[in-house]
């Protein structure tokens, strides 16, 4: 081991320009990546909050009893989905839409809203699919005249989240692959300009193995300087993203931790798809 | 312990190198290889340290076989085996005395191991008083003794010397044989291709003469020789 960390110091000082070159290509696809993760992640916090306020109205008919409703009430909310179930009167309904509608507000007059009991559901059950579910079996219930949920709405969102998803993982993949090859294409050069050395490794007796160390090492090095590089270049875009545009959330500690072995894997693999074609070339 | 049988080597560039090539070589035998460039010797030491493997026939080196041999038991029967070159192929950038070690720390010895062979190595050859001078400070046939004690760094069976006196002055020749005969004597056999008739005369050892891909004599059986293809 103490020879393999030796080897890759030497490869470093060999080709410091290289060196130099693979770290901030991994620097700079991990940092394309961390910005789009960045984007990302405020968006999501975003949709959360923007989630949260996902609810069902089951509107009440006029000539539901007290106990019925109350009864309903109860029976929503031992429904596991739902975080919180409350009653809203016919005049609740009023005095909020008189409010919320403001120019409106000679518009309506009493008995037009309905009574309501508004659900909200709980983190995790907010998917499109759970609520329609969950308003469909409102829905069943004698007491409720009518549930309606945003749909159409509910289901853009998830949609937009999904998009960003989508295009998150596809543009992190094509930058990673870039990152290999041309971890790859530097590992090729080193074996090149270590020729003379791992054919006498050879020689001795040397196994594949050992020969491939050194150059998986320096892969992993140089992936974890060019991931606390992309960590640094990140955070920087961050706070002049939170300066000049609008506040945005940075990865906590764990995430930031992934993005550098994220680096080191890069480095490692990148180095691996290579190293063992080109030193089968040295004899 | 050295076998080859009805060895064809060919190259897919040059064509045939050996063709139909059997002998046997004993354990702590002094074999030369003799016979013109091209004839095929380096191909017969390849095929030894299974740099390369056989076309057709098979190669028996203490126990491998060359036929379906592995990656790893190459590696691991040359550890059993020394090999030098007329060109030293010494890493230039190191030490006397990290070239000697570096073929042991690739096998993963001790490094305490290490720093005791490495100055046994360095008596053996007699070059205790240049451990840290660099390969560019010495002279050839000095360089050439860096090569014999790195290749005998693992105690091998066999030494397989690749014209290891074709870049050196009488002297230094006359000097690398010497090592060479000793090291024979302690027990390692020692397979020598050469160009230096003078060398092979002189030394009463076993004579394997190759020409066009063939063994054309052998000094331990004289029915090998076909007169009309020696030179």
């Amino acid at each position: 081991m103490r020879l393999a960390a030796r080897e890759a110091m030497v490869g470093f000082q060999r080709a410091p320009m290289l060196s130099v070159l693979s770290i901030t290509t991994i620097a700079f696809s991990l940092f394309a990546f961390g910005l789009f993760s960045l984007v990302a992640l405020n968006l999501r916090t975003a949709l959360q909050q923007v989630e949260s306020r996902v609810e069902i109205r089951a509107f009440i008919g006029n000539e539901a009893a007290v106990e019925d409703v109350a009864e309903a009430m109860k029976v929503v909310g031992t429904y596991p989905e739902v975080s919180r179930v409350e009653y809203i009167s016919a005049e609740q309904a009023l005095e909020r839409a008189r409010t919320e509608l403001a120019e409106f507000r000679d518009v309506f007059e009493a008995g037009v809203l309905p009574a309501s009991i508004d659900v909200r559901l709980a983190e995790g059950h907010r998917d499109p699919t759970t609520v329609e579910a969950v308003a469909a079996r409102i829905q069943a219930l004698d007491v409720v005249e009518d549930a309606r949920f945003g749909a159409e709405w509910v289901q853009k969102l998830y949609k937009i989240r999904n998009l960003a998803t989508a295009a998150g993982v596809i543009l992190g993949l094509a930058f990673a692959t870039v990152a290999v090859i041309i971890i790859g294409a530097t590992i090729r050069m080193a074996v090149m300009a270590r020729a003379r050395e791992i054919s006498i490794m050879r020689l001795v007796g040397a196994t594949d193995g050992f020969i491939r160390r050194p150059f998986l090492m320096e892969g992993f090095v140089k992936g974890v300087l060019g991931g606390i590089l992309a960590l640094v270049l990140t955070w920087i875009a961050s706070i002049v993203i939170s300066r000049y545009f609008i506040q945005t959330e940075f990865f906590d500690a764990k995430i930031a931790l992934l993005g550098v072995l994220g680096g080191a894997v890069m480095g490692v693999v990148g180095s691996a798809v290579s190293v063992g074609r080109q030193i089968r070339k040295v004899t | 312990m050295i076998r080859f049988a009805n060895v064809v080597k060919e190259y897919q560039r040059t064509g045939v190198a050996l063709n139909d090539v059997s002998f046997f070589i004993n354990k702590g035998e002094f074999v030369f290889l003799t016979g013109p460039s091209g004839a095929g010797k380096s191909s017969i030491l390849k095929l030894i340290y299974m740099q390369e493997l056989p076309t057709r026939g098979d190669v028996w080196v203490s126990g491998t076989k060359a036929r379906g041999v592995k990656r790893k038991e190459i590696a691991m029967l040359r550890r059993k085996l020394g090999v030098v070159f007329q060109d030293f192929r010494l890493l230039e950038d190191r030490t006397v005395e990290a070239n000697i070690a570096f073929a042991l720390e690739v096998i993963d010895v001790p490094q305490d191991k290490i720093r005791s062979k490495v100055a046994r190595l360095l008596g053996q050859v007699g070059l205790s008083s240049k451990a840290t001078n660099f390969p560019s400070e010495l002279s050839g046939g000095e360089q050439q003794r860096v090569a014999i004690a790195r290749a005998l760094a693992n105690d091998p069976f066999v030494l397989v010397a690749d014209e290891p006196t074709g870049n050196l002055d009488e002297r230094a020749t006359r000097g690398v044989f010497q090592l060479l005969r000793d090291i024979n004597a302690a027990g390692t056999a020692v397979v020598m291709a050469t160009h230096n008739l003078e060398l092979v005369k002189r030394a009463e050892f076993r004579v394997l003469e190759i020409n066009r891909g063939q063994v054309v004599f052998d000094s331990a059986d004289e029915k090998k020789r076909k007169p009309e293809l020696t030179p």
